[in-house]
């Protein structure tokens, strides 16, 4: 391919890339209202467009002609600042999920993910530590005290959890040999003993470590300290409105919505999926498929939201240093021994 | 072309960063400078195709240490106004005569060839930086580089020995639910 048309394609996939994430926010606001309505014997948002699917929509109507207040001690340049930072990182993230089997047009072939990095596992990584910034600034430069409780909070929560969350992706590395997202999903294709699909989820306690700090990470119940409403008002947006809160609802949904598609990615084999049919249908399938296991996620995220208690702040930290750290650094040894034995046979044989 | 572009944006961001951490008079603001300057240096090692040190780089510098000073700094507390005067005699003229002692060494170099780099990362592997980098430490060089691991977890013991015991014995500690 030309420079040109590198530049063309690339521009195409980012946009089509926002649009999706912009979608999908907005079906999974009413989705997760309703999921959560359901489960509290409610209805839910149920007017506006059949089922109450257009709900959302003329929430971020409202928001966007509502007057977007600054509160007099606030530090203005960074105050503005953290909403924008907050989308960013969460459009960032899912630049290298591949959300679909690689479209073969004339003869050029084209991935469906927006690039694929080699090291796309630290990109994340990065990126999501960037996320953080968003949400301590955004607290700090409030110029109030529920914020700064909140951002304080999440800036805590979100280290401890990183980190976790990180050594759960260690053993998944090592046993598909590459850190690039595309990688990771050709490595989970084929099956165990002809009918198993060979996904990572066979490595249980990376996949189990990684969806609790995913829950974290995402600021979503039980782990949801950071705004947690009966204690410290709305958290880190507490002085947000108008606007400027949209970004932060649009961050979080993004984020909520990337971090099921990474679990898909890593641990439920991604685009992998039993494909048939015409050309057409072969291309189709495979992203059928993602969202199929990445809503599926979602709905897992939701559920917990409907059931689970908020835990405590010394009981969060408690198990994020003492229980998950170790725990996945002793998975993390256990899986080396695994990989020793398969590459060099047993010790003593 | 596109290289050059990004190159000086970021240059001139990593100084901007470098001159708001110096002259801030809020600690968060110099926080956020050295920020930017980080995050800048970072996409110098994209430029360079170093792809997995400008990850690190992220993770480490930007993500973690980073974020630990802006917890120190809001839970020590950003209103209180820092003591600026100046108890060493001298500092001024001092730090002007190193900073130009500094800029000297740096032209001196930048004019010797072996700055440029070494012939062999003329043409990387784009696909190799992980493997390139490993193989560098944990073939080449693992003797030095087990030797960082003992000094930085020697380091990571002091201070914890540092904040236990004081010169009367262990302290207590306080395990967040008022028990000690």
């Amino acid at each position: 391919m030309s420079g040109l048309e590198l530049l063309i394609v690339a521009g195409i996939k980012v946009i089509a890339a926002f649009a999706f994430l912009v979608l999908t926010v907005l079906v999974l606001v009413w989705v997760e209202r309703r999921v959560v309505a359901f489960m509290q014997n409610r209805y839910g948002p149920n007017r506006a467009g059949p089922g109450g699917i257009l709900q959302t929509l003329a929430d971020g109507l409202k928001l966007f002609f509502k007057e977007s207040m600054t509160p007099r001690k606030a530090q203005f340049l960074l105050y503005i600042a953290a909403p924008v930072l907050a989308v960013v990182t969460a459009l960032l993230v899912f630049l290298v999920i591949p959300i679909g089997a690689p479209v073969t047009i004339g003869d050029t072939t084209y991935t469906l993910q927006v690039t694929d990095l080699n090291v796309g596992v630290l990109y994340i990584l990065a990126i999501s530590s960037l996320g953080v910034y968003a949400v301590a600034l955004a607290g700090w430069s409030s110029g109030s005290k529920y914020p700064l409780l909140g951002s304080v909070r999440s800036a805590a929560q979100m280290i401890s959890y990183e980190a976790a969350l990180g050594l759960a992706l260690v053993p998944v590395i090592m046993f598909s040999r590459t850190t690039s997202l595309a990688g990771i999903v050709e490595a989970q294709s084929g099956t165990f003993g002809g009918f198993l699909p060979a996904w990572n989820i066979v490595l249980l306690p990376s996949f189990v470590i990684f969806l609790i700090a995913g829950f974290a990470e995402t600021n979503r119940a039980p782990f949801d300290l950071v705004e947690a409403e009966q204690e410290i008002v709305g958290g880190y947006h507490t002085e947000y409105s108008g606007m400027r809160f949209a970004f932060f609802f649009l961050a979080e949904y993004i984020n909520l919505f990337n971090m099921a598609a990474l679990t898909a990615t890593f641990f439920l084999g991604g685009w992998n999926g039993p494909v048939f049919g015409p050309t057409w249908l072969q291309y189709l399938l495979p992203v059928v498929w993602f969202l199929i296991k990445s809503w599926a996620v979602v709905f897992l995220f939701i559920w917990a939201r409907g059931t689970l208690p908020r835990i405590r702040y010394d009981q969060l930290m408690a198990f994020g240093w003492k229980r998950l750290i170790p725990v996945s650094l002793v998975w993390i040894m256990l899986a080396m021994v695994a990989i020793g034995v398969r590459r060099f046979g047993l010790p003593w044989a | 072309m596109a290289e050059v572009v990004v190159f000086v944006v970021f240059a001139f961001a990593a100084l901007a960063g470098a001159f708001v951490m110096l002259l801030a008079r809020n600690p968060v603001y110099s926080a956020i400078g050295l920020l930017t300057t980080m995050f800048s240096i970072a996409v110098f090692y994209v430029l360079l195709d170093a792809h997995f040190v400008a990850a690190i780089q992220v993770i480490i510098y930007t993500g973690a240490v980073m974020t630990l000073f802006m917890f120190v700094i809001m839970m020590i507390g950003v209103d209180r106004d820092e003591d600026t005067s100046e108890r060493i005699p001298y500092q001024r003229p001092i730090g002007i005569v190193l900073a130009v002692g500094f800029a000297a060494v740096i032209v001196a170099a930048g004019s010797g060839a072996w700055v440029t780099g070494s012939a062999s990362f003329a043409t990387p592997d784009l696909n190799g930086t992980i493997e390139a980098v490993a193989d560098e430490l944990f073939g080449t060089w693992t003797i030095p580089f087990l030797g960082t691991v003992f000094l930085l977890t020697i380091a990571a013991l002091g201070t914890i020995a540092l904040a236990r015991y004081g010169p009367t014995g262990p302290r207590p500690i306080d395990d967040g639910e008022g028990r000690t």
